[in-house]
């Protein structure tokens, strides 16, 4: 007689089964499996991916758009350039070699290419710049102080006190208040200029200019076409020197024409045309009543 | 000879191995349930001696993390019947047991019941070269043991020294070192069927496992079961399995006799299944329930339901008394532990200085037997069950197990067997002594 019910399922494993299950219990299999598996899988995906360069330009045009998005975020807008410092003309200037069109993202700002630019100019001296919250770009400017005018052959130049040119002039009327330079090689020597200038104050009012000649030294020139020749080396205590026998005798008040100090053992005074005759006429008077 | 010593000796290397690895896997094939158990070693024990609490019989270096059996198919008498079954049954317990442990085991020790052992007690004596006895004195005294012809087709399966005699003294554990002219040695071995051991071998290696040492069930019961005094004393361990009975006697805490009788719980179920016509499954039910080798007036009036399903009404509503169900059982619990009784005469148990004897294995379990058991053995019986070792669950610390829980104390403690010492130097092929001497003449 058959079983009614069909006979109970044999509860040993297959032979399959049993040794998955040893490969399963295998400690350097389950480590692949938890941790080789998911970095190959991972690793292979990506590769895959990347494969493909339409997926690259995709990824980086997707990346280009996520850091321009934030860029242009209205925090970061730039929306005006604010100019301290600096006079009307100046600051107009700066405004056309700087030629920003806002709104811009303060990322695109090329901060310091602006600030060369600007320094450039002539006029400026110093130039910082900074972005003030609310989308401000502040420019602080330092303006170059005009201290002399200088003649060439060009035309008039005004300088500051370290030589730098500052602006050109039309007329020498325009800025009567600087004192006057002239000749080649000016620029470097502004500031011995100015010591010049400055300890011949007592002749201050006759003084029509100073003149660089060779590049080397100074010629101060003053009205009635008198001028006194300095030497290279220490100009500044030959002038004083001078300034003394000005006090002390009134030289510069007779009639010469020049006073060469430029040898100092040696300073010599050349006398005007009628200054000589009248010498010689004393002297004559002198020799007469002999 | 040779061939032993060196599949022996293999497989004393891969149970090394396996320690050293840390984990190996018990196989307790046997007729009615197949146990597996993982082991795990710890190492030697540094901690213990501190705490004050030494370790009991050495086995607190393992701890047990798998458990698992399966009923056992295709093995009869403790041998393999059939092979692809008893594979499955191996597979099926060796999976969960590794399930249970979470670890994968390659190394297995195995025991098998049945396969026929047989005793021998081989002895052997040298003189020594010079008055101290040296290893090589003690594999020579081994080596001259006169083997016996156990024919063909048998295997040593054990072979332990059990004595040393050195001149006229005797009760050695351990000569060496010591000073006398003449060393014998007293050997016990036991030899076993050999196909049932290759059955066993393909079995395992079919199951992707290395065979790391294989031992006779009724040793390891014997190791298990016996506490120490009766090991040391002398005692006789009966571990009264599904299709055979093993016995083991020990003395000095060595085994010296294993014998087994080819019948056991399953035939006690067999008896009940044709005495009460019913199946083989429904038997063993009842045995379990209701078993017992006392009958009392009670057990008149107890009826059992036996059930069945024909679908005959009157055949389906039988019921049979406890009594007549120990009427069946009774004279076949008496047949086997008169054949012990017989086979343990035939050993000269009545010569030992103890008579002790210890009953175990799952058919060890029927209520009565101990009262029934004295008035056949001998008065110095008890029912045992094996020491409790680390880790084992509830549910295997019983007296079926104590073949598998001596495994793990045999793995844990192995006893020196003949292989583990040295091999006597006039064993080494004289070749290879030539070659070795050639090799230095051609190089120095």
């Amino acid at each position: 007689m058959q079983p009614l019910n069909a006979p109970p399922r044999d509860p040993a494993p297959s032979r399959t089964a049993y040794r998955i299950h040893r490969l399963w219990l295998t400690p350097m299999f389950r480590a692949m499996l938890r941790i080789g598996l998911p970095v190959v899988a991972v690793l292979a995906s990506v590769g895959w991916y990347f494969s493909n360069p339409q997926n690259i330009e995709n990824l980086q045009i997707k990346a280009a758009d996520i850091r321009r998005s934030i860029q242009e975020r209205p925090e970061f807008m730039v929306k005006l350039m604010a100019i301290d410092g600096a006079s009307g003309e100046i600051a107009e200037d700066i405004r056309q070699i700087v030629p920003l069109d806002f709104p811009v993202s303060s990322f695109d700002l090329d901060l310091t290419g602006i600030r060369n630019r600007i320094e450039e100019l002539d006029a400026v001296a110093r130039v910082d710049l900074r972005i003030r919250p609310g989308g401000i770009l502040q420019v602080r400017v330092r303006e170059r102080v005009p201290a002399v005018v200088w003649r060439t052959d060009q035309g008039l130049d005004l300088l500051d006190y370290t030589g730098s040119r500052v602006a050109s002039i039309g007329s020498r009327a325009d800025r009567m208040d600087l004192p006057l330079l002239a000749g080649a090689g000016v620029k470097d020597a502004v500031p011995e200029a100015l010591a010049l200038l400055a300890t011949a104050a007592p002749v201050a009012g006759r003084i029509r200019g100073l003149v660089r000649m060779g590049e080397r030294r100074w010629t101060l020139v003053l009205d009635r076409g008198q001028s006194i020749l300095l030497p290279e080396a220490q100009p500044i205590q030959a002038l004083e020197q001078i300034m003394a026998l000005q006090q002390a005798q009134d030289l510069l008040a007779r009639d010469i024409v020049a006073v060469d100090m430029r040898n100092e053992n040696r300073p010599t005074l050349r006398m005007a045309e009628s200054a000589i005759e009248e010498l010689r006429r004393i002297k004559g008077l002198g020799a007469g009543e002999q | 000879m040779m061939d032993l010593y060196s599949s022996q000796r293999a497989m004393r290397n891969m149970r090394k191995a396996a320690m050293q690895r840390g984990v190996i896997a018990i196989l307790d094939v046997g007729t009615s349930k197949i146990a597996c158990l993982v082991l795990r070693f710890d190492g030697p024990e540094t901690l213990r001696e501190s705490d004050g609490v030494g370790s009991m019989a050495g086995q607190s270096s393992f701890r047990i993390i798998g458990a698992a059996t399966t009923r056992s198919r295709g093995v009869r008498f403790g041998e393999i019947d059939a092979m692809q079954e008893t594979e499955r049954a191996i597979r099926t317990a060796v999976q969960a047991a590794q399930k249970m442990a979470n670890v994968r085991v390659d190394h297995v020790i195995a025991c098998f019941s049945g396969a026929g052992p047989r005793s021998y007690g081989l002895a052997g004596s040298i003189e020594l070269h010079d008055s101290q006895v040296s290893e090589q004195d003690v594999a020579r005294a081994l080596a001259a043991c006169e083997v016996p012809d156990f024919g063909a087709g048998r295997e040593v399966l054990h072979a332990q020294p059990v004595n040393f005699a050195l001149d006229h003294r005797s009760g050695m554990g351990d000569p060496r070192g010591q000073i006398g002219n003449k060393l014998a040695v007293d050997m016990h071995l036991l030899t076993v069927d050999t196909d049932v051991i290759q059955n066993l071998l393909y079995c395992i290696n079919r199951c992707d496992l290395d065979l790391a040492g294989i031992a006779s069930s009724a040793y390891a019961a014997g190791i298990s079961s016996l506490v120490e005094d009766e090991q040391e004393l002398g005692a006789a361990c009966i571990d009264m399995g599904g299709g055979t009975t093993g016995l083991s006697i020990f003395i000095k805490k060595h085994m010296i006799y294993t014998d087994c009788v080819r019948m056991g719980g399953d035939h006690v179920t067999m008896d009940i299944s044709k005495g009460l016509q019913v199946p083989l499954a429904t038997a063993e039910r009842i045995k379990t329930f209701y078993g017992g080798v006392h009958a009392t007036g009670m057990d008149d009036r107890e009826m059992i339901e036996i059930g069945g399903d024909t679908g005959d009404w009157e055949h389906d509503r039988r019921t049979a008394s406890r009594a007549e169900l120990i009427g069946i059982m009774r004279p076949r619990v008496e047949e086997i532990l008169e054949e012990v009784r017989a086979r343990l005469d035939a050993a000269g148990f009545e010569h030992l200085p103890s008579q002790q004897i210890v009953l175990t294995g799952g058919a060890s379990q029927i209520p009565g037997l101990d009262g029934l058991a004295p008035k056949i053995l001998g008065q110095q019986v008890r029912i045992g069950r094996p020491l409790r070792v680390q880790g084992l669950p509830q549910a295997a610390t019983g007296s079926p197990f104590a073949a598998a829980v001596g495994l793990c104390l045999f793995a844990a403690h192995p006893q020196d067997e003949w292989w583990d010492f040295e091999i006597p130097s006039e064993r080494y092929p004289a070749r290879s002594l030539k070659r070795a001497v050639k090799w230095f003449k051609e190089n120095w």
